[in-house]
């Protein structure tokens, strides 16, 4: 069985190296995308204050402070998460007015410093709590998106639009003459695009680091594994499409009708904080989801393996339900 | 007598609105090349992909060494489909590679090369090679596993007659090595050349079947006169004569030459272009369906 899995295997990633347009564009286009990224959010941040005000109804606060220009006030109802925030720059300061008013600053933020200055001024004797962390950009935070990303249309079209190409010049016609099964056929195709996959990301990783110099707080071998795992379960989704149609425009429409809900959903460009109950419970149902989820708390949080293991458990049961799915369903002709 | 490496038994496959096999049985020696013969749409592909296991029918069944079809009858097969893709970006070597791993035994892939003269092309891009040498390449393919049954079909369909005659060759090698080959084509030149036994297929059904000779003796009497049909009057027609009509031919047969030339004498129908042969499977195709196997 090794034998038959490896020799298929190895033939598909000889064809894909050959392949220097699809290698070639399978390399550029993330690298673009990031660069483009990293030069559009990865600039001088816009002179705007962020302060977030632990309150329900913001309007009926009488605080003086809360009417000062050029400082946007944020409602918040979960304090603890807000404090976070603070500690990742992303507020410049949390204002908590119920009782005795008390609020938290990052001692490392120069925005900060400021907006204290400002609240300072208004003399409402209010607590000052003290938050450290160094700043998290939304390049940071964007790029295990863009990672993902780039891993979602690999595996989905990548396997998809192959597996449908071999069935459709009569491939997999020869090969069901031979001794070789569809699991086994599967595999291979898996083990190849997953080597293709986790070795671009990791030249992504390591490549776009020196451009972009974003931040990463966990285990790098933390990563990887997400990243593996993540292909897995992408590439046995890709392959549930690839095993049984035989139509380019059939396949091309499920692929779309997949990747693009995780494209809007998965949280790729912005976070789904706030967003309606049943679209954080709808998104949990995608695998990206779950990659990008782990990838930013290793990456941003320095999440351990404890921590992301929920993600990585998914990730494992769907690939292989995926898997299991496609080889069940798997044509290998044009019927 | 010894047990048939295959047999075919009573074998349909159904398609909406179409009966392609319609409950063909035979029986295959070892060692043979059995031939199945027909017209495009006889039924010959579907029944070859059945007995190669990777096409189900509808009823029926196709027993190798006297079992179902199986792991055995996969390991132990060859095939050559009539149309092949193979994985883009290969070299010959590298197709030949890849598809001798997937068997557990076989030629090894610098025995392939020598056997089937692939030793110049090896290093090529296969989408880079000719008909004939592909065919040469999809054969080495086929006995990757070293079979005991090679399946050919339609093998030589589109190659050039140069092309045509170096693959016979090469089948003829291989059948020296008392493999047994089952061989669908609709060149009665290749079948008399190869076979040792034919069906001929019309319909879905088989409708002769037998050695090449055989079956000549069988349905023919000694000789075939041909003429052309614009120089055969219609009044002739009505001869007493056994007459068919073979595209731009009219075909004769008879056992009693002296006889047949005097009535057509007789009847004024011009005898300069006459010409006069052996009946061929062509000719016993036609006879036996009133159609022209390549129609």
């Amino acid at each position: 069985m090794m034998q038959r899995l490896l020799a298929v295997w190895h033939a598909r990633n000889l064809e894909f190296v050959r392949d220097r347009s699809t290698l070639l564009f399978t390399l550029v286009l993330p690298i673009a995308l990031v660069v483009g990224m990293g030069i559009v959010f990865g600039g001088p941040e816009r002179p705007l204050f962020k302060v977030g005000v632990v309150t329900t109804h913001l309007a009926q606060e009488k605080d003086p402070f809360l009417h000062e220009r050029y400082v946007e006030f944020l409602p918040v109802t979960d304090r603890a998460d807000a404090i976070r925030k603070v500690g990742r720059h992303q507020l410049d300061l949390l204002l908590d007015p119920a009782g005795s008013v008390h609020y938290w600053v990052n001692t490392d933020s120069p925005k900060g410093y400021i907006v204290e200055k400002l609240l300072l001024s208004e003399d409402h004797g209010a607590t000052r709590e003290q938050v450290t962390g160094k700043a998290i950009r939304y390049v940071d935070w964007l790029f295990p998106g863009v990672l993902g990303m780039n891993m979602m249309f690999s595996c989905l079209f990548g396997v998809g639009y192959v597996v449908l190409r071999y069935r459709k010049s009569g491939f997999l016609k020869r090969l069901h003459a031979t001794p070789l099964t569809p699991f086994e056929f599967l595999s291979a195709q898996v083990l190849s695009r997953l080597s293709l996959v986790v070795l671009v990301t990791v030249i992504l990783y390591c490549g776009v680091s020196p451009i972009i110099h974003f931040h990463s707080a966990g285990s790098a071998v933390l990563l990887l594994l997400i990243a593996v795992m993540g292909a897995l379960s992408l590439i046995a989704l890709g392959l549930t499409i690839a095993a049984r149609f035989s139509s380019d425009e059939l396949v091309g429409g499920v692929l779309n009708l997949m990747t693009w809900p995780m494209m809007l959903l998965s949280g790729i460009w912005y976070s789904l904080e706030g967003s309606p109950h049943w679209v954080r419970l709808l998104a949990q149902v995608f695998p990206l989801t779950h990659v990008l989820s782990a990838a930013r708390a290793v990456m941003i949080d320095g999440a351990g393996f404890v921590q992301v293991a929920p993600d990585l458990a998914y990730l494992g049961i769907t690939a292989f339900a995926f898997l299991a799915f496609g080889a069940w369903s798997f044509r290998w002709r044009i019927d | 007598m010894s047990e048939p490496i295959l047999e075919v038994r009573q074998l349909v496959k159904r398609y909406a609105g179409l009966t392609a096999v319609d409950g063909v049985s035979f029986a295959v020696d070892s060692g043979i090349c059995f031939g199945l013969l027909g017209p495009n749409g006889a039924g010959k592909t579907t029944t070859i992909e059945i007995m190669e296991g990777i096409l189900a029918a509808t009823s029926g069944e196709v027993r190798y060494r006297g079992e179902p079809l199986g792991s055995r009858s996969r390991e132990d097969s060859g095939i050559l489909f009539q149309k092949t893709a193979l994985q883009d970006f290969l070299t010959v070597r590298q197709s030949l590679t890849l598809f001798r791993n997937l068997y557990a035994r076989g030629h090894s892939v610098d025995e392939l090369i020598q056997r089937c003269a692939l030793e110049k092309l090896q290093d090529r891009d296969t989408r880079k090679l000719s008909g004939g040498q592909q065919q040469r390449l999809l054969l080495a393919i086929a006995i990757a596993n070293d079979p005991d049954v090679l399946f050919l079909d339609e093998p030589t369909t589109g190659l050039d007659p140069q092309a045509r005659r170096n693959f016979w060759e090469l089948v003829q090698s291989i059948k020296a090595s008392r493999k047994t080959i089952i061989l669908t084509t609709h060149y009665m030149e290749e079948a008399e050349l190869l076979c040792d036994e034919i069906a001929i297929m019309d319909g879905g059904r088989i409708i002769a079947q037998g050695g090449p000779r055989k079956l000549l003796r069988e349905h023919f009497a000694e000789v075939l006169l041909e003429l052309p049909k614009q120089e055969f009057p219609a009044s002739a027609r009505a001869l007493p004569l056994r007459l068919f009509e073979a595209g731009e031919r009219i075909e004769i047969t008879t056992d009693d030459l002296d006889g047949t030339l005097r009535v057509l004498m007789d009847a004024q129908v011009p005898l300069t272009n006459l010409r006069i042969r052996p009946p061929n499977l062509e000719d016993l195709f036609l006879e036996l369906t009133g159609k022209e196997l390549r129609a």
